[in-house]
């Protein structure tokens, strides 16, 4: 007995080696090529094409980078680029897979609230080198998005292509229903009291099933057909497109410094001022709760007709002028706050090279391209989203123009100096982890908004501070 | 080697099939058990012990590297409210799952034993089990929208004002284990109902000639018999519920909200785990998580059948 016993542990701890080696392989199939590569690299691009895999998450672009892929390829016969998108979610669960296996993408669009995370996990590819080597102009994006990409060691992550404003969508028949127009949104003040001239006129959008507005005595708040204001989506720890203008426009900022700041400000009075007016106004009907929100998705309740107006961004722009929304839009920038100015977060992609890409040189110039002039023309003339080349974002704002969409309310704030930038920590995901139920909670009228935000803040603090 | 060996392993084991000692038995268990015993180690085993390993790093999933630290990730662990909180919801979950799943599975096992002997309608209470849970989930969340879904609609009809199912903190939870009860509640009759079938029938003849009635008999014939059964299927099902991920990760995601949500009111010990592997890039720390989870199960286990006398029966 014993010695077949022996011979089946035997036997088993021989698969478990093999499986050992096997997993061990996979590590030195990564390295070795990456150590013969270099020498071999001019081989390459004569004898067959390199292949990039290039990943990105919004579709509706997709067809404007192909162009662009198409026209790099013309231009460079030795390198290919193949496209592949998946849906936000996926996405990111594909990105971090294909890094924890050592493979995934050559180059990918990354986002603000995720490179700090990749940065610190070591799997990014400085471009450092690179752009000082070809003499990439760093200054020719719109001022502030190339620094964005830079961390604290004053390494850069990413080439800016895009630029993202946010601004409100209205719902043309509504707002014309109740006598207003576009211009009285543009003359618009608010303030977290009593709402402004703003809060009016989302009380005068509102519209309960008897057809009583939200400025009438008899309006019913539980029986609200339309509600004044829509919301994006959940609010989160940044609210991008729902809170964050607002709460700005008090002079409210996220973090002592961005980028890389050691804390936040979430105890900041001001912002639980704004989230109180928010969670007022779904008590008093003029603004959709947020239940609805959770469970049908902001945009839906927007396309239904269920909100008169709404705040979002300019990557939206195409939905909402598309046949998905079957009404009328308008924009209109959104009100000025008691800063005495406008805001609007002003976000930006980049493009990202994977260290665990074998064709690191190769990945660079489809960057490069990515960031240059020649392709920012190609999306700008898609008119998807905005290029981070001001001259190609004209471009943008012709194409629009010609479709007979005006997108001044998304680009005002950039003209004007009304941004403020995205807030960059390494611990965004555990911040959105903190902050994003808490705001469910003071949504729903379970909490104090002042009082749950200062615990918050000290949980926010203790994880930027270890 | 395999050819000189073959032929003397088919004589060792004819000699075993012929002889068929306690000694030799062994042996052919041990080739009968071994597919199975590879895909143990391979898939439980070794997963398990670098799960272990790697609660006392910190594990950093996107650099897949990370370093020892000791039982820094245990303090954590114990010093961490947001455990205890997921820990309290998966109980709550638990406790309103098993409840309602077994009381319903009892019943409709007895009902099947002493009303019908049709096949057909043990394959449709079989059927929501043999749906995906990510189905079953994806099912609900339409069926019970608070704005779209049929199940208002429906309530509507009476008057009533539509119900949050999945966007209330106080709904979340409840509506949750009713999902997983409709869904499991089929297959764990069908467990019940083959206990049932182990109780002779002559116990519930003599009964009635004693003039016992249907309830009688019910609680003194066939629970106190269906006892061994009943623990088995009480360890399976709450083993699993401790551990439902699917059913909350896809209802409470919906389209606009968040897993876990609202407002963390579902947040399972299972989802904070993945959270901490996935999101927030704490492998280590999630498998310390996990530690704890599996000393959890073994003790509830441990603990049941101790019990509820699971090895023993009543009959004599």
């Amino acid at each position: 007995m014993s010695k077949a016993l022996w011979r089946l542990l035997a036997v088993l701890c021989a698969c478990s080696l093999i499986a050992a080696a096997c997993g061990g392989d996979d590590d030195a199939d990564a390295d070795a090529p990456a150590a013969t590569e270099a020498p071999s690299d001019g081989d390459d691009m004569t004898d067959e094409a390199v292949s990039i895999e290039y990943w990105l998450w919004d579709g509706n672009q997709q067809p404007y980078y192909e162009q662009c892929a198409a026209d790099f390829e013309a231009a460079n016969p030795g390198i290919d680029v193949e496209i592949t998108q998946f849906g936000w979610g996926d996405y990111w669960t594909n990105v971090t897979a294909g890094f924890a296996s050592g493979s995934g993408p050559d180059v990918f669009t990354d986002h603000l609230a995720r490179y700090p995370e990749f940065v610190a996990s070591g799997v990014l590819v400085p471009l450092n080198d690179f752009v000082d080597r070809d003499g990439v102009d760093a200054g020719a994006y719109f001022p502030g998005l190339a620094e964005l990409w830079v961390d604290d060691n004053g390494n850069r992550y990413g080439l800016p292509k895009d630029f993202d404003t946010i601004a409100l969508v209205m719902n043309a028949a509504h707002v014309a229903d109740a006598g207003l127009s576009a211009a009285d949104f543009a003359g618009a003040e608010w303030n977290p009291d009593d709402g402004g001239s703003f809060g009016e006129l989302i009380r005068r959008l509102s519209v309960d099933a008897n057809g009583n507005t939200g400025d009438s005595p008899d309006f019913d708040p539980d029986n609200v057909e339309v509600y004044g204001l829509g919301l994006e989506g959940n609010f989160g720890a940044f609210g991008q497109t729902t809170f964050s203008a607002f709460a700005a426009s008090t002079g409210f900022e996220f973090l002592d410094v961005n980028p890389f700041g050691d804390s936040a400000n979430y105890d900041d009075p001001r912002l639980a001022a704004t989230i109180d007016w928010f969670a007022r106004m779904i008590e008093a009907g003029y603004v959709v709760p947020i239940e609805d929100v959770e469970s049908l998705g902001g945009t839906t309740v927007f396309q239904n007709g269920s909100a008169a107006v709404m705040a979002d961004g300019s990557w939206k722009i195409g939905t909402y002028i598309g046949a998905d929304t079957p009404f009328d839009v308008e924009f209109a920038p959104l009100p000025v706050g008691p800063s005495g100015s406008r805001a609007s977060m002003f976000n930006g992609l980049a493009d990202s090279i994977n260290t665990n890409s074998e064709h690191q040189e190769e990945a660079w110039q489809w960057v490069k391209h990515m960031a240059s002039a020649e392709c920012q023309n190609v999306i700008g003339e898609g008119a998807v989203v905005f290029p981070a080349i001001p001259s190609a974002a004209d471009i943008a704002i012709a194409a629009h123009q010609s479709n007979g969409v005006d997108v001044t309310a998304f680009t005002v704030h950039v003209d004007e100096g009304t941004t403020f930038l995205f807030p960059i920590t390494d611990s965004a995901s555990q911040i959105e982890a903190i902050v994003g139920p808490a705001m469910q909670e003071i949504l729903r009228g379970q909490v104090d908004a002042a009082e749950r935000l200062g615990q918050v803040s000290d949980e926010v603090n203790a994880v930027l501070g270890s | 080697m395999t050819s000189t060996a073959a032929p003397e392993q088919i004589r060792r084991r004819r000699s075993l099939f012929g002889t068929a000692s306690l000694h030799g038995g062994w042996r052919s268990a041990f080739w009968f058990l071994l597919p199975a015993l590879v895909g143990f180690v391979a898939f439980y085993l070794y997963p398990a012990l670098r799960g272990l390993y790697i609660s006392f790093t910190d594990w950093n999933l996107i650099a897949n590297q990370g370093s020892w630290v000791g039982t820094d990730n245990y303090e954590r662990l114990f010093n961490d409210r947001q455990v205890w909180e997921s820990l309290k919801i998966t109980f709550k979950y638990t406790v309103i799952n098993i409840a309602s799943q077994t009381i319903l599975a009892v019943a409709i096992a007895v009902l099947m034993d002493r009303l019908t002997k049709s096949v057909t309608i043990r394959g449709i209470l079989l059927l929501p089990w043999l749906i995906p849970n990510v189905i079953v989930a994806l099912l609900w969340v339409w069926m019970l929208d608070g704005n779209l879904g049929i199940v208002n609609d429906f309530l509507g009809l009476f008057g009533m004002d539509p119900v949050r199912f999945f966007t209330d903190t106080g709904k979340v939870i409840p509506s949750l284990a009713g999902i997983n009860t409709w869904r499991h509640m089929g297959y764990t009759a069908l467990l019940i109902f083959a206990g049932l079938q182990t109780i002779p029938r002559s116990l519930y003849e003599a009964a009635a000639v004693d003039g016992a009635s249907e309830r009688q008999m019910f609680r003194d014939i066939t629970i106190p018999l269906l006892r061994p059964i009943l623990a088995l299927v009480l360890v399976i099902t709450i083993v699993g519920s401790l551990q439902v991920f699917d059913t909350v990760f896809v209802a409470t995601g919906g389209f606009g909200g968040q897993p876990g949500g609202p407002a963390n009111a579902s947040r399972v010990i299972y989802l904070y785990i993945y959270q901490n592997a996935f999101d927030f890039n704490q492998l280590g720390y999630a498998a310390t998580i996990s530690v704890l989870l599996v000393a959890i199960l073994l003790t509830v286990t441990y603990l049941q059948l101790k019990l509820l006398r699971a090895g023993e029966s009543d009959l004599a």
